[in-house]
């Protein structure tokens, strides 16, 4: 069954065209890494998947809703889709504890106490409970990440969005968010992660699509993917990529 | 220079026949600082939703907002203070508008109305740009993790860029206190004004400005201090800037 | 609402609004303006000077300037200018100093001290490497002010020099406390003449409005321009 369908999907700017036509499919446990060089299109297309970039053509569902229909409560669809951002995002006012809370509370209803509770059980999962009173800048990029995948989890996701984990952070510190993402993937997690970390496709990954200028070019087994792309600027991407 | 000081007029009896000048000066600073304090809380108010609007992903919004502000910013203060207190009345129906002339301490309500939406269209612009200077990551944060629209603002983006202005806030507010002056105008007995009555009664023109002038440096002095302690609490630890953070 | 509404009045008095009280309010605005960015260029340099006895005079005076009410400020000079007169041409009475020049002495030492504050930043937004570069090739101080800092200053704060000139175009409304016939008060006179305080308010804020909103439409061009330039 699949978890994400996305069908077709075309977006633009005016006359620049962002999405041409995308389709691909997140089946249930599976972990599906879009990758493609800058400016493809891959980081838009993650964000139609919980409808934060909203689309011209196409039809996105999402656990059976359809994320396109007007009549969708979005916000309840989106609580239950996990999302992590390039630059983490943490509400930089509130304490750790209460970024974990604070959706858990005006979204779920649940009680402050309960909140706290499951920020406290997965903030302690991430390694981070030492840090629950301090505030995300007093943070390392590496552990604000780690705290925001703690936050997305806070609200028990169906589906993890991932859009480039690890590109905002110093090269030390980008071991320990795979590790949290990889752990999570062995644990069935559905997850969606636009990334360059092919090292992480290559262990976790059910498969890869690639994309350039805002269209899907290839969509493989991994194993397909990294043994011989099918097309050249696939071919061209893992060469450079993989080149240092 | 010709001019015969008597500071004594200060503790002569004023016009009314029981406070002092000195008394009705403190009077006078009483009533700025009231209207100042009502006005600057109706323009916070006024201009926390104008920001708002001219900074929602909604169209019809943005322009209910920019044309709010454009209004209020480009016909000087004086004039928008006649408007609310001689226009407005005939304006309206007549049983309205004349309750509106027989409210006792008219003057005070017209001035922090008018007062409270000038100084909000001027808010609205601060506003808007502190909800400008946060990344448009933020909005989406909130969004994703299922906030409303209106709980990103309330919860997510707001204390952000409430945060981020206090510093600008404080000199509105001064501007405020300031502001107050021009509803003499109107007749309202603020410290300008009884500065002015103290003149006409006593002739003693400088020893009255001159403590007019030495309450508001004092008014300014604790607005600042205030707004200083205010300043230190809404500091966020560890935090630079929207951008700055997490590199680009 | 507006069953009432006498345009006729309007039309009327259109000659003394603006002959008469536009032409006094543009006039002490351009003037004011003038004697405003010259003498707080000075007040700048002053603040900014390595001489302690200059910025903390040019300091005291602006912050002083800054913390009080316009209104405040118009009534002070109006009562002190004429002793001011009398001390400087060492007559035996008080001088009489006529509206004009006490308005556009008062404008031009308060509004000094915002233009003042803009000049100042617009200079430190000027990087130190200029200063540096200037006097590495031997120019002095005030030729490294004049002839690098200074424009590269102006130039940058234009947008913001503009949009303080239109301020300084609404507050010279506030003469009206001396019952000058500037344009508000043309209009506020023969509103209550003729009884139309209606008519005439709400023309009057039409007028500011249409000058003011104008004016800042061309600024806001003009920002844009500039910073594409730079």
């Amino acid at each position: 069954m699949s978890m994400i369908a996305i069908k077709q999907v075309s977006k633009s700017y005016g006359d620049f065209q962002v999405l041409k036509n995308c389709s691909t499919e997140v089946a249930k446990g599976e972990v599906v890494v879009v990758c493609g060089p800058s400016g493809s299109g891959k980081s838009t297309l993650i964000k139609t998947v919980n409808g934060l970039e909203p689309i011209n053509q196409g039809e996105i569902v999402v656990d059976g809703t359809t994320v396109t229909d007007k009549a969708t409560n979005l916000p309840q669809l989106r609580s239950r889709v996990g999302m992590v951002f390039q630059h983490f995002e943490l509400f930089p006012h509130l304490s750790i504890a209460e970024n974990l809370a604070l959706a858990q509370m005006k979204v779920l209803k649940r009680s402050r106490a309960e909140a706290l509770a499951k920020g406290a059980a997965l903030l302690a999962r991430v390694g981070l409970s030492a840090h629950a009173d301090k505030f995300p800048g007093q943070l390392s990029g590496g552990q604000q990440q780690r705290v925001a995948i703690a936050r997305a989890l806070a609200m028990d996701p169906v589906v993890m969005l991932f859009d480039e984990p690890t590109s905002a952070l110093d090269p030390e510190m980008v071991t320990e968010v795979l590790d949290v993402m990889v752990e999570l993937a062995n644990e069935g997690m559905t997850m969606m992660v636009v990334t360059h970390e092919m090292g992480f496709a290559r262990k976790v990954a059910n498969r890869v699509v690639f994309m350039d200028a805002g269209e899907v070019v290839e969509d493989a087994d991994k194993e397909a993917f990294f043994a011989e792309p099918r097309s050249e600027r696939a071919r061209q991407f893992l060469s450079k990529i993989l080149a240092h | 220079m010709d001019y015969t000081w008597n500071w004594s007029a200060l503790w002569s009896l004023s016009l009314d026949g029981r406070l002092t000048y000195f008394e009705t000066l403190l009077l006078g600073l009483a009533w700025t600082l009231a209207t100042a304090l009502s006005a600057f809380v109706l323009a916070l108010l006024v201009g926390s939703l104008l920001g708002v609007m001219r900074s929602a992903p909604v169209a019809w919004m943005n322009r209910v907002g920019a044309c709010f502000v454009e209004l209020f910013r480009n016909v000087p203060l004086l004039v928008q203070m006649f408007l609310w207190y001689f226009v407005l009345p005939e304006l309206l129906p007549d049983a309205a508008g004349d309750w509106l002339k027989q409210l006792p301490d008219a003057q005070f309500y017209t001035a922090v109305l008018c007062l409270g939406c000038y100084h909000g269209a001027r808010v609205a612009e601060v506003v808007r740009s502190g909800l400008g200077s946060l990344s448009r990551g933020q909005g989406m944060a909130g969004q994703a993790l299922g906030l409303t629209l209106p709980q990103t603002y309330r919860y997510v983006l707001l204390p952000m860029a409430y945060r981020i202005v206090v510093p600008t806030l404080t000199s509105e507010f001064l501007s405020t206190t300031k502001n107050t002056s021009v509803a003499l105008a109107i007749g309202l007995v603020e410290l300008t004004a009884s500065a002015r009555a103290m003149q006409e009664g006593t002739f003693q023109v400088f020893e009255a400005f001159a403590v007019a002038t030495v309450l508001y440096l004092a008014l300014n002095l604790v607005i600042v201090f205030l707004m200083r302690v205010l300043e230190r609490k809404a500091q966020v630890p560890g935090y630079v800037s929207g951008h700055e953070k997490g590199g680009r | 609402m507006f069953a009432g509404f006498d345009f006729d009045v309007i039309v009327r008095a259109l000659p003394y609004l603006f002959l008469d009280g536009m032409a006094f309010t543009l006039t002490l605005t351009v003037l004011a303006t003038l004697g405003g960015i010259v003498l707080g260029t000075l007040l700048a340099l002053m603040r900014l000077s390595r001489f302690a006895v200059l910025s903390t005079f040019a300091a005291s005076y602006v912050n002083l300037m800054r913390s009080l009410p316009l209104v405040l400020v118009i009534f002070w000079f109006y009562f002190l200018m004429p002793y001011v007169g009398q001390w400087v041409t060492g007559a035996a009475n008080p001088v009489r100093v006529g509206p004009f020049w006490s308005s556009l002495v008062t404008f031009t030492l308060f509004e000094a001290s915002y233009f003042c504050e803009i000049i100042r930043s617009g200079i430190q937004s000027v990087p130190r490497g200029q200063v540096m570069a200037s006097q590495a090739m031997g120019m002095t101080t005030a030729q490294t002010m004049g002839y690098v800092i200074l424009p590269q200053a102006f130039r940058n704060m234009l947008p913001i020099l503009l949009t303080q000139t239109i301020v300084l175009f609404q507050d010279t409304s506030l003469v009206y406390v001396l019952s000058i016939t500037d344009f508000l008060g043309a209009a506020a006179k023969v509103a209550q003449r003729d009884g139309r305080l209606l008519e005439m308010y709400l023309f009057a804020a039409l007028v500011y409005f249409a000058i003011s909103f104008t004016a800042s439409f061309f600024v806001r061009r003009l920002q844009r321009r500039v910073a594409i330039v730079r």
